[in-house]
């Protein structure tokens, strides 16, 4: 049987990820990954797959794709239109394929990524213990363009007992935020961050979720290059907070004022430009 | 030292020395559930295992330069550099001075960063230690070996860079797809040799 899927349109972006390659950061290279880990391991597991199986990140929809041999799909992240050969189907549950059949995803009401598991997983090679693109250091697969045919590995049986309704993603977020490494570089960086707002720039990508808005003051210069982690927040000369998400660079030269709660993170990665984004400092 | 927290599983270690980057780096080396570690200038990254971390560097001695080198590298350098004229003249002496001091040092990976596989090298001598370009290249090639400050490095694959190129090296120097992806890794022993 042939174990694979034919894309037939990427939609705006369509890129293979599982979990990244954290761990080398030491090499320069960044953890990448999945920007909604949660969405990709439900979409995993509703599928029978380990955690762990390479899926599709789709930003905004979009894709269409072919089946060309029966499998079982799943789709997370926001709420959206899944269609198989043209009739309505379920987001977050497994549904089934026949050879042939032909599956498309909307564009999400809210938030900016769906995730797309199939069974057997997305059977690319690795690249350093990964098969996450990395769009920064252009490591691993390329972003997936139409007519590409996807390898699947070998299916399990379903689990299905999964029951996660969509998320809807809020027009706006509170971010918790423990600050340092680099708070000193900041008059009172726990009032400025929890008195200023922004809103989620354009410019933000799989590498950060660049913010505008409230200029953060801070004093002149640059550190050093050192580590940064995913969830840095750094502060460039202009004031205007990046958050790192995961294709971030593995060292950067401009003060990191506070990292974002992990569980929240992913929130910061399913915000379309212009929803509004607040801090609040943690201790 | 100073400990720098850096989110809930996180510390940036921050020192006076890239010695004593050094010795943090091989104090916390193989530590067990220590998810990241990365040296760099002035400071060292670390994720995961926080209490153990803590506990080993309450007793660091950072004066003590780790002996134990893994891994002895080679790399081969064709020395016709674009910018080997304007470092023997900033130097004030001949391009062959140049390769003669460039080939003759040992070098140590004090960190990677900027690009995969960037190893940023020390042991530069000091007739070489020089600015970076004033106006930067926006595309340097792969294989380039330049040098700007304290340190020397080749660039793994063309970027943009500031760096005064005196060579290239045909060595690869990272490749995703490899069992071992980069050549150079922190802690590692480095000699130039003519190609």
């Amino acid at each position: 049987m042939n174990r694979s899927v034919t894309i037939l349109h990427t939609g705006p972006q369509a890129l293979i990820e599982d979990l990244g390659r954290p761990g080398n950061a030491h090499l320069g290279v960044p953890p990448s990954g999945a920007v909604d880990p949660y969405s990709l391991k439900l979409a995993n597991r509703l599928v029978g797959n380990a955690e762990t199986a390479a899926g599709l990140e789709l930003l905004l929809g979009g894709l269409k794709i072919r089946a060309n041999g029966s499998c079982t799909v799943a789709v997370t992240g926001p709420a959206t239109e899944v269609r198989v050969n043209g009739r309505l189907a379920d987001s977050h549950q497994p549904v089934h394929l026949e050879a042939e059949a032909v599956l498309e995803i909307g564009a999400p009401q809210t938030g900016l990524r769906n995730y797309l598991a199939i069974s057997g997983g997305i059977d690319v090679p690795e690249e350093l213990g990964s098969r996450s693109t990395d769009l920064l250091s252009g490591i691993g697969p390329d972003p997936l363009q139409d007519n590409d045919v996807l390898p699947l590995g070998t299916p399990n049986v379903p689990a299905g007992a999964d029951v996660v309704p969509p998320h809807q993603v809020p027009q706006t977020l509170v971010i918790p935020i423990l600050l340092g490494p680099r708070d000193d570089w900041f008059d009172d960086a726990e009032t400025q961050l929890q008195q200023g707002s922004w809103t989620v720039s354009e410019r933000s990508n799989r590498v950060g979720a660049r913010l505008n808005g409230t200029k953060l003051n801070r004093r002149d210069g640059e550190i050093p290059s050192e580590g940064v982690i995913t969830g840095a927040v750094q502060v460039p000369p202009d004031g205007q907070p990046v958050v790192f998400l995961n294709d971030h660079p593995t060292t950067g030269g401009y003060p990191v004022i506070g990292v974002v709660d992990r569980d929240h993170l992913r929130f910061l990665g399913q915000a379309r430009p212009g929803t509004s984004v607040r801090f609040r400092p943690i201790d | 030292m100073l400990l720098r927290r850096c989110g809930t599983d996180a510390l940036l270690v921050e020192v006076d020395s890239l010695s004593e980057v050094a010795a943090v780096r091989a104090a916390l080396q193989g530590l067990e559930g220590i998810e990241e570690l990365v040296p760099a200038a002035r400071t060292v990254l670390v994720k995961g295992a926080l209490k153990q971390v803590r506990d080993a560097l309450a007793t660091a001695d950072l004066t003590k330069v780790p002996a134990h080198h893994s891994r002895e590298i080679t790399i081969p350098v064709s020395y016709d550099g674009p910018d080997l004229e304007l470092v023997a003249e900033t130097a004030g002496i001949s391009p062959e001075e140049v390769v003669e001091l460039h080939t003759g040092a040992t070098y140590e990976v004090a960190f990677c960063g900027f690009a995969p596989g960037f190893g940023y090298l020390t042991g530069l001598p000091k007739e070489l230690q020089q600015p970076r370009l004033d106006s930067p290249r926006t595309k340097v090639p792969t294989g380039s070996v330049g040098i700007a400050g304290e340190f020397t490095a080749a660039y793994p694959r063309a970027t943009p860079g500031g760096w005064r190129l005196i060579g290239r090296t045909e060595i690869t120097l990272f490749d995703p797809k490899a069992a071992t992806p980069a050549l150079l890794q922190p802690g590692d022993q480095v000699r130039f040799v003519v190609a």
